[in-house]
């Protein structure tokens, strides 16, 4: 607490806590405390830094025919930074992959077309009244975007989360079906159950999680919505 | 095979009567005399149902000891009675056999015993001290493996060859023809006592068959009764014969001696295939009958657990098992592929029996099939420590680095735990462990053990006046030569006093040349004769010359007088500088230049130290990099270390990055590991620990095959995993009793957790679990 400059550290009940108003970043804390216990969580570094980083492990990518996924958070919230990143990476023959939520500007999704060698792309809902309600904003420009980016790339894979009780019901999970099998060149799409381990993040950056109660679907029930997406004609993953 | 082993008097008491009674005086004619007489005279054992007969002792489990090596007091076999850990049984009898006739025979006679006094003083501080171990202080050389002879030749050919080079002995020209005219004498009495010990197998068989009701079990004790009386006096005509012929030879070596790492069967698949094969095409055998006799030879292994140590040596190797390993897969002596149906047949055995004897290895090179090494990675997958992975390529590399040709290379592998050798022609001794952040304490109090306060090393200089990080690790390599050089000294002697008073006729038959030279197998007879210095915590001491490098030189964090007051009080008092020394420094394992860069340094400065060096039997030194056991008795022998490790606990074992200070994942430490210049060892260890979860499906066992070959891409020896959760091993701590067949890998070797002492568990358990790729 002495050496924060920004008098951002207060203790509560004993345990110390970040007024976030407050802090700045500067790192005085986590340089001071010996045993490693504050960290800030991310980091700024330069494209050249990050593509020596990567190319760390080229050894193992060879092997395996793997390579780095850029991922977030979204990764296009940095558009510049990451296609930048992702030509030199294809430049150096290391296979990217870009999970995308799909909400992003769609001259840039394009752009970054020949570097990429897997998108994998985020589906919620495809109802946009019901998307509206659940994420507070309209899925149009995430289903054209797809729709777009499905024309001029070859390997797509879709990422379906799955919330108990939210959209593992039938109707949903057919117009996802319906959606995604109307696109000739869509790859699959990987069943992301519901699972609670974000909840550790929250309680360290000292927020609520707020679906403690809810509890991850049952295997059955993620066989019955792979079982319906494969009527579809569709590869189904379940996991990623 | 629940069954808990017990001490046998037998051997013990034979061997002290033949010497009571022999007038030999040639050194090999006396130990071959004593050979035959006990091959007349042991036990023969033959259990109900079994299919390959023989045992080391006169039963399952009853091992045998050897007081012309170690002479166990009366005190000792208290102890081994009653410790927790590898105990044995002893009963009065024995305890009264010891009192009365053999300790008073062997006390002061036992190679011991007269080891310990031929060692200077200073070799004794240093041992005493903890610096290194003294591999033949209870057992004797060994560490070599059998090649294809066995399989093509009897003993009566064998015989043949040394009658051929008696002959050809030159009387005139050679000063040592007398010499070697008694070694191979010694040599042709082997050969006629293992027979006979076969033959004997073979009246017991008939003698059971005669009164056998059950006709199944007589036509079984019938067919035993044929092929012990063909083998090991003849070549094997047969997979049983040849199984057979095997466990004859692996039984006269370790009676005859007790030799580190018993004995192996090296390629077992290579010599096996032309057997199998020809079974299978001419109907005499099926692939279900070859299961069943090869569980069965599995089952022998596991019955022989390695004689009872005690002192340092049940320390640096606190463990039943008796390291037999078995090769699978590598190349042929042309340099094709080796792995043949055979290879799949052993996995399968293997991957059913789950025994941890014999210990089990995939040799995979890059002519191995990836099914192969998937095959491999399913068993290691279920987690109990079996196949572990060697880099065949580099194996051939490092031998052939060494001088060996090209053919003999490649029939060579790895035995023990990871050692590099040629089987069938090599004598590669390991002779002790090194502690090497040990030597850097000692370093850093100019000379002084400070767990003692006596002086056991060089004065290298006062570290609070070092003006730079180079200047101490110029003090720390001239303490490490100083080490070396009083470790190789005792070694010589020690060489010499088997090479003299304890040769091997029987295991010098099996390995060329010594027929050939007429020279014993402790006397320079095989073609290559290699000496081991094997290195512990090189993990500790890279994050320790780390931590001294960054805080006191580079960034000042603390100065030398700082730091070594911290060591002093075990850090008591100085938790804030532990802290930093463990959580805020460059540590090795996780491709970080910064401390990697001094793991090769002292990579490089081991091996320059040692290398090269000659023994007394026409070979060279190497270094190899294991620790068995021994990182916690090393441990437990050293004070706080600057990487901040507290006072007397475990220190890094194998080439393995300190427990828990690899952060970035298995690729990581791979890159790390792989910076040590590998192709100059004998062999490096490599543990990693997976959870289960994490090699899942058909996908988890692709990505472990890649992990594999990446690291073998990298010049990586070997590696072998843990699949288990940190959970599942607490529960084994706290329950035993619930967790009896809980096998991990510990070493070179799995072992079942429960059997550990708790210092090695709760190492086991700190090992690094990773949770991601």
């Amino acid at each position: 607490m002495k050496v924060c400059p920004n008098h951002a550290i207060v203790l509560v009940d004993d345990d110390p806590m970040v007024l976030d108003d407050e802090c700045q970043l500067s790192g005085e804390c986590v340089r001071i405390c010996q045993s490693g216990a504050r960290e800030i969580a991310g980091k700024r570094i330069t494209v050249v830094d990050l593509v020596q980083e990567i190319e760390k492990d080229t050894i193992f990518y060879d092997e395996s025919g793997g390579g780095v996924t850029f991922s977030g958070g979204e990764p296009f919230m940095q558009p510049i930074y990451l296609q930048t990143l992702l030509r030199i990476c294809n430049e150096r023959r290391i296979h990217t992959a870009v999970e995308t939520c799909g909400y992003v500007d769609s001259t840039m999704l394009l752009s970054t077309t020949p570097y990429v060698g897997l998108y994998l792309y985020d589906l919620k809902v495809i109802d946009d009244e019901k998307h509206q309600s659940l994420t507070g904003i309209s899925n149009k420009r995430i289903l054209e975007n797809l729709r777009k980016l499905s024309s001029c790339h070859d390997h797509i894979t879709i990422r379906f989360p799955v919330i108990p009780g939210v959209n593992d019901n039938e109707r949903d999970v057919s117009q996802i079906g319906e959606f995604v099998s109307s696109m000739e060149k869509v790859e699959g799409i990987d069943i992301l159950p519901y699972h609670k381990l974000g909840i550790e993040k929250y309680k360290r950056l000292g927020k609520s999680y707020r679906m403690a109660e809810m509890r991850p679907p049952t295997s059955e029930q993620i066989t019955g919505i792979a079982e319906r997406l494969r009527s579809f004609g569709l590869g189904v993953k379940i996991g990623g | 095979m629940d069954a808990k082993p017990w001490l046998s008097r037998e051997r013990a008491e034979l061997m002290t009567e033949f010497y009571r009674h022999s007038r030999e005086t040639s050194a090999p004619v006396r130990r071959a005399l004593a050979f035959e007489y006990l091959m007349e005279n042991k036990t023969i054992y033959i259990g109900d149902g079994e299919l390959i007969v023989g045992e080391r002792g006169p039963a399952p489990k009853g091992t045998p000891t050897y007081p012309e090596l170690c002479c166990h007091s009366l005190q000792d076999l208290q102890i081994l009675n009653d410790r927790k850990k590898t105990s044995f049984a002893v009963d009065d009898q024995t305890r009264r056999a010891y009192e009365d006739r053999i300790v008073p025979f062997w006390q002061g006679r036992s190679i011991r015993d007269i080891l310990f006094a031929e060692m200077s003083g200073e070799w004794k501080k240093a041992y005493e001290a903890g610096v290194y171990t003294e591999f033949m202080e209870q057992r004797a050389p060994g560490h070599t493996v059998a090649d294809d002879k066995i399989y093509r030749k009897g003993f009566l050919d064998f015989k043949a060859d040394i009658e051929r080079s008696l002959q050809s002995l030159d009387y005139h020209n050679d000063p040592e023809a007398y010499d070697k005219q008694k070694e191979l004498e010694a040599m042709s009495i082997c050969c006629d006592a293992i027979i006979r010990f076969a033959e004997r197998h073979a009246e017991k068989a008939r003698e059971l068959a005669e009164h056998e009701a059950d006709p199944q079990r007589k036509k079984e004790l019938e067919r035993i009764a044929e092929v012990c009386s063909h083998v090991p006096a003849h070549a094997p005509r047969d997979f049983w014969e040849a199984l057979q012929a095997y466990w004859f030879v692996h039984l006269g070596v370790i009676t005859e001696l007790n030799t580190w790492d018993s004995f192996c069967p090296g390629h077992l698949d290579h010599h096996l295939y032309p057997f199998y094969k020809k079974g299978l095409e001419d109907g005499s055998l099926t692939r279900e009958q070859a299961e069943e006799l090869l569980q069965c030879l599995w089952v022998k292994f596991n019955n022989q657990p390695a004689p009872p140590k005690v002192g340092v040596t049940a320390e640096e190797s606190a463990t039943y098992t008796d390291f037999a390993n078995i090769n699978l897969g590598g190349l042929r002596s042309d340099g094709s592929d080796g792995v043949n149906e055979a290879s799949y047949l052993l996995l399968d055995v293997i991957d059913e029996i789950r025994l941890t004897q014999p210990s089990s290895n995939i040799q995979l090179s890059r002519k191995s099939p990836d099914r192969f090494l998937k095959r491999a990675c399913e068993i290691i997958r279920k987690g109990w420590g079996q196949p572990s992975i060697f880099n065949a390529d580099l194996v051939v590399e490092e031998l052939v680095r060494q001088g060996k040709s090209i053919e003999d290379a490649r029939s060579g592998g790895t035995s023990g735990c990871v050692e590099t050798g040629c089987f069938g022609k090599e004598a590669y001794i390991l002779t002790g462990y090194m502690n090497l952040p040990k030597i850097l304490e000692v370093t850093v109090n100019n000379g002084i053990d400070p767990r003692t306060g006596k002086k056991i090393g060089l004065e290298t200089g006062d570290p609070t006046q070092f003006t730079s990080f180079e200047e101490l690790f110029d003090a720390f390599t001239r303490q490490l030569k100083h080490f070396v050089d009083i470790k190789t000294k005792g070694n010589n002697v020690i060489e010499r006093l088997f090479a003299t008073h304890m040769p091997v006729p029987f295991l010098s038959i099996l390995i060329d040349d010594c027929i050939k030279s007429g020279k014993d197998y402790n006397d320079g007879g095989p073609r290559y004769n290699t000496t081991y210095i094997m290195g512990v915590g090189i993990g500790t001491l890279t994050d320790s010359l780390a931590a001294v490098k960054y805080h006191v030189f580079d960034e000042k964090s603390l100065t030398m007088e700082q730091l070594l007051v911290a060591l002093r009080h075990n850090f008591q008092g100085h938790e804030r500088i532990r802290q930093m020394l463990w959580n805020k420094t460059p540590k090795y394992g996780n491709d970080d230049e910064y401390a990697d860069s001094l793991l090769r340094a002292s990579s490089d400065a081991f091996d320059q130290t040692v290398s090269g060096r000659m023994n007394t039997k026409g070979g060279f030194y190497a270094v190899n990099y294991l620790s068995t056991t021994c990182h916690i008795y090393f441990g437990s022998v050293l004070g706080a270390t600057p990487d901040g490790r507290r006072a007397q606990e475990p220190v890094s074992e194998g080439v393995s990055p300190v427990q828990g200070a690899d952060r970035h994942g298995p690729t990581a430490v791979m890159k790390s590991v792989a910076k040590m210049d590998q192709v100059r060892t004998g062999g490096t260890l490599l543990n990693q620990k997976f959870s289960p979860s994490l090699l899942e499906g058909e996908e988890g066992i692709d990505n472990l095959a890649h992990l594999v070959r990446s690291y073998f891409k990298l010049d990586g020896h070997h590696i072998q995993l843990n699949v288990v959760t940190a959970e599942t091993l607490r529960s084994a701590q706290a329950n035993p009793e619930k967790y009896r067949d809980l096998i991990v890998r510990v070493a070179g070797y799995s072992d079942y957790f429960c059997d550990l002492g708790k210092v090695l568990q709760d190492e086991i358990i700190a090992r690094t679990e990773h949770k991601s790729f």
